[in-house]
């Protein structure tokens, strides 16, 4: 009866309340959503590569190696040369190894020299294996596989021709060797979508004559003499390996990172990914403070709606009080109205979140390559509504206090 | 609490009561006796010391010396806790208006005492039940129960407080100026089924009012000023 009272004095109060119960929902939104975009963002890093032991590339930091061969984002300070790949690649604990060549560019899609063994060993989402779409993976010298963005953003189909440029941001394409695309493939969420993946051989071809990053003037080899030509890589820009028992990952790293013709690093994956989250990790915990302040704020304006309304309410106290309840119901009941709002407001936030997402998780999937799944609430989002609604108990003590010293000094009579 | 059937219902003696801070109001009431089942209605005009004197019967507000008994039980021997249950168990209580929660239903509002009086609510076998029966002797529709009470005329409020006042069967009941909100025509009619009710349990009736017309239908009629001295003016 007593939660019945409360509702009814709640909706008696409809446009105030539901303000405060928007507010509540709104942080309450913004609260889980960024946890859930925090979180989103985590396992789409970490299931962009999964199957690789281990990541060898010229010596730098392990989080830019990381970054640069998986992810695409910045540039290799250098290359490891093919003998040395070849080297490691003849190591006992290798069960396969995949090279990677980056560099050049196709519009503003990066472009990947690499072996067919890539499309074999490389794996995302636990043990998805890429998979074409349409057409099929390359045959020619001069075929390209674009990742499903790629050809969505530039409509190409199979059979296209494209120009590669040499860098990333240049305008000197190589037009002499245009290429074809031979096959697209299946949406993957991974960086994998935004490539266009070319042979070894391909990123040698273009590169016949071009010498320093520029291309050699009047020299322009015919593209069935290219064909004639050796094209074995003289450098890859990392290489992807697995090892046959990951007890030899150790081993293998240490024998890479002590290689010693030119400097190299291996680095585990995940290890990596950790040191990538330590860095981001405060911008992280900022992002969520924020957020959570926002929570914060929404329950302080509850707070002050309770207690700009506690005078209207005298009366409404004077009978509970003359009916024989307490002081203490009448904050008791303070409370519960507090907790009731806050309840109200942070199980509509998780609806708003719902909805949210059905609406964001297409745009957030094609613009950054996040997914965000939409999946029943976890105890951790459960644990958040709760703190929600006991931090609005304790916020809501502070008015409710006041009530009881209101309706103890007017008991049944309210003086006014 | 150990209830002599005997005991007045309300015995007050030696009470002086001053405001806290304040040393130009008090009230004295040296002698002032209920009996089970008397009805009294109590004179004095608005400034006359009637609320402080209902707020001390009613146990919020403590006096200084003296004794208040309701129902045998002196009220100083009681913490706050134990004079609210005690409210709650032995006096129904009705305002001059603005008797009840605007926005819960009737019968939420008649049945809200029984929330605080678990004796009253023991007594009140089928709560629902009573509270429909309680509505029909004071010529309520049934209808009206589930219907939010702001939605209520005033003087069918006025009806309801009443219901509420005596579900349960408290031994007093305290009414103060119930009928001045009403028209002349339905102030009779409303004493005509108060009265009614009060005489099917039995209960007390302490009536303040200032208009002395009422006084035919009440065991006694008691001027405030002959019980009670004022220093200075009530707030």
């Amino acid at each position: 009866m007593i939660i019945r009272l409360a509702i009814a004095s709640l909706s008696a109060r409809a446009l105030t309340v539901g303000m405060t119960i928007l507010a509540i929902a709104l942080s309450v939104t913004l609260f889980l959503g960024v946890e859930k975009i925090r979180t989103g963002a985590k396992t789409s890093f970490s299931d962009t590569i999964s199957g690789t032991d281990l990541i060898v590339g010229a010596r730098s930091g392990s989080v830019q190696l990381l970054l640069y061969s998986v992810f695409r984002i910045g540039n290799a300070t250098n290359n490891v040369t093919w003998e040395s790949y070849q080297e490691i690649a003849q190591r006992p604990e290798i069960e396969w190894i995949v090279p990677i060549s980056l560099g050049d560019s196709h519009r503003q899609f990066r472009v990947m020299g690499t072996s067919t063994a890539f499309f074999e060993y490389y794996q995302y989402r636990q043990d998805r294996s890429l998979e074409t779409a349409e057409g099929a993976l390359m045959d020619d010298l001069f075929d390209a596989v674009i990742g499903s963005d790629v050809a969505d953003t530039l409509e190409y189909s199979v059979g296209d021709p494209i120009v590669v440029a040499h860098g990333l941001a240049s305008f000197t394409e190589h037009k002499d060797q245009p290429f074809r695309v031979s096959g697209i493939l299946k949406k993957t969420g991974t960086p994998v979508d935004r490539t266009v993946i070319v042979s070894m051989e391909a990123i040698e071809a273009i590169h016949v004559d071009w010498k320093s990053g520029a291309k050699v003037p009047g020299k322009t080899t015919p593209v069935d003499m290219i064909r004639q030509m050796d094209l074995t890589p003289k450098a890859v820009t990392a290489a992807l390996i697995g090892v046959k028992s990951p007890l030899q990952t150790f081993t293998l790293q240490r024998a890479v990172n002590d290689y010693t013709e030119e400097p190299l690093l291996a680095i585990l994956p995940g290890v990596a990914l950790q040191e990538l989250w330590g860095i981001v990790g405060i911008a992280e915990t900022a992002l969520l403070a924020v957020s959570a302040m926002v929570v914060v704020t929404a329950l302080i304006g509850m707070m002050a709606t309770i207690f700009s309304s506690l005078n209207e309410r005298r009366r409404e106290m004077a009978i509970f009080r003359a009916v024989g309840a307490r002081p203490s119901n009448i904050l008791g009941m303070l409370v519960l109205e507090a907790m009731l709002t806050a309840a109200v407001g942070a199980l509509l936030g998780f609806c708003f979140l719902y909805v949210g997402l059905l609406a964001a998780q297409p745009v957030l999937d094609s613009a950054y390559g996040i997914w965000l799944p939409i999946e029943p609430p976890k105890w951790r989002e459960i644990g958040v509504v709760l703190a929600v609604i006991a931090a609005g108990a304790i916020v809501s003590l502070v008015p409710a206090y006041r009530a009881y010293r209101l309706s103890l000094a007017d008991g049944m009579m309210v003086k006014s | 609490m150990n209830l002599r059937r005997d005991d007045p219902i309300l015995n007050m003696s030696g009470v002086r009561f001053q405001w806290p801070g304040r040393t130009s109001f008090a009230l004295n009431v040296p002698a002032f006796c209920l009996q089970r089942g008397e009805t009294v209605l109590l004179l004095g005009e608005s400034g006359s010391g009637k609320s402080t004197l209902l707020s001390l019967i009613c146990g919020t507000l403590q006096t200084g010396t003296g004794t208040i008994a309701v129902s045998g039980t002196d009220l100083a021997a009681l913490s706050g806790a134990g004079r609210d249950r005690l409210r709650a168990e032995q006096i129904g209580v009705i305002f001059q208006q603005f008797n009840l929660l605007p926005f819960a239903t009737v019968s939420d509002n008649i049945l809200l005492p029984l929330r605080f009086a678990p004796n009253r609510r023991s007594r009140t076998k089928m709560p629902f039940e009573e509270a429909t029966r309680l509505c029909r002797s004071l010529g309520l529709p049934d209808d009206l129960l589930g219907q939010r009470a702001a939605s209520l005329s005033v003087g069918q409020q006025q009806r309801v407080a009443v219901a509420r006042a005596l579900i349960g069967q408290p031994p007093l009941m305290i009414a103060d100026e119930p009928t001045s909100s009403l028209d002349a025509g339905s102030q009779n009619a409303f004493l005509d089924l108060m009265f009614g009710q009060l005489g099917e349990i039995g209960a007390s009736l302490l009536m303040v009012s200032h208009d002395p017309r009422l006084g035919d239908r009440f065991d006694r009629v008691v001027e405030l000023s002959d019980i009670a001295m004022i220093e200075g003016r009530a707030a």
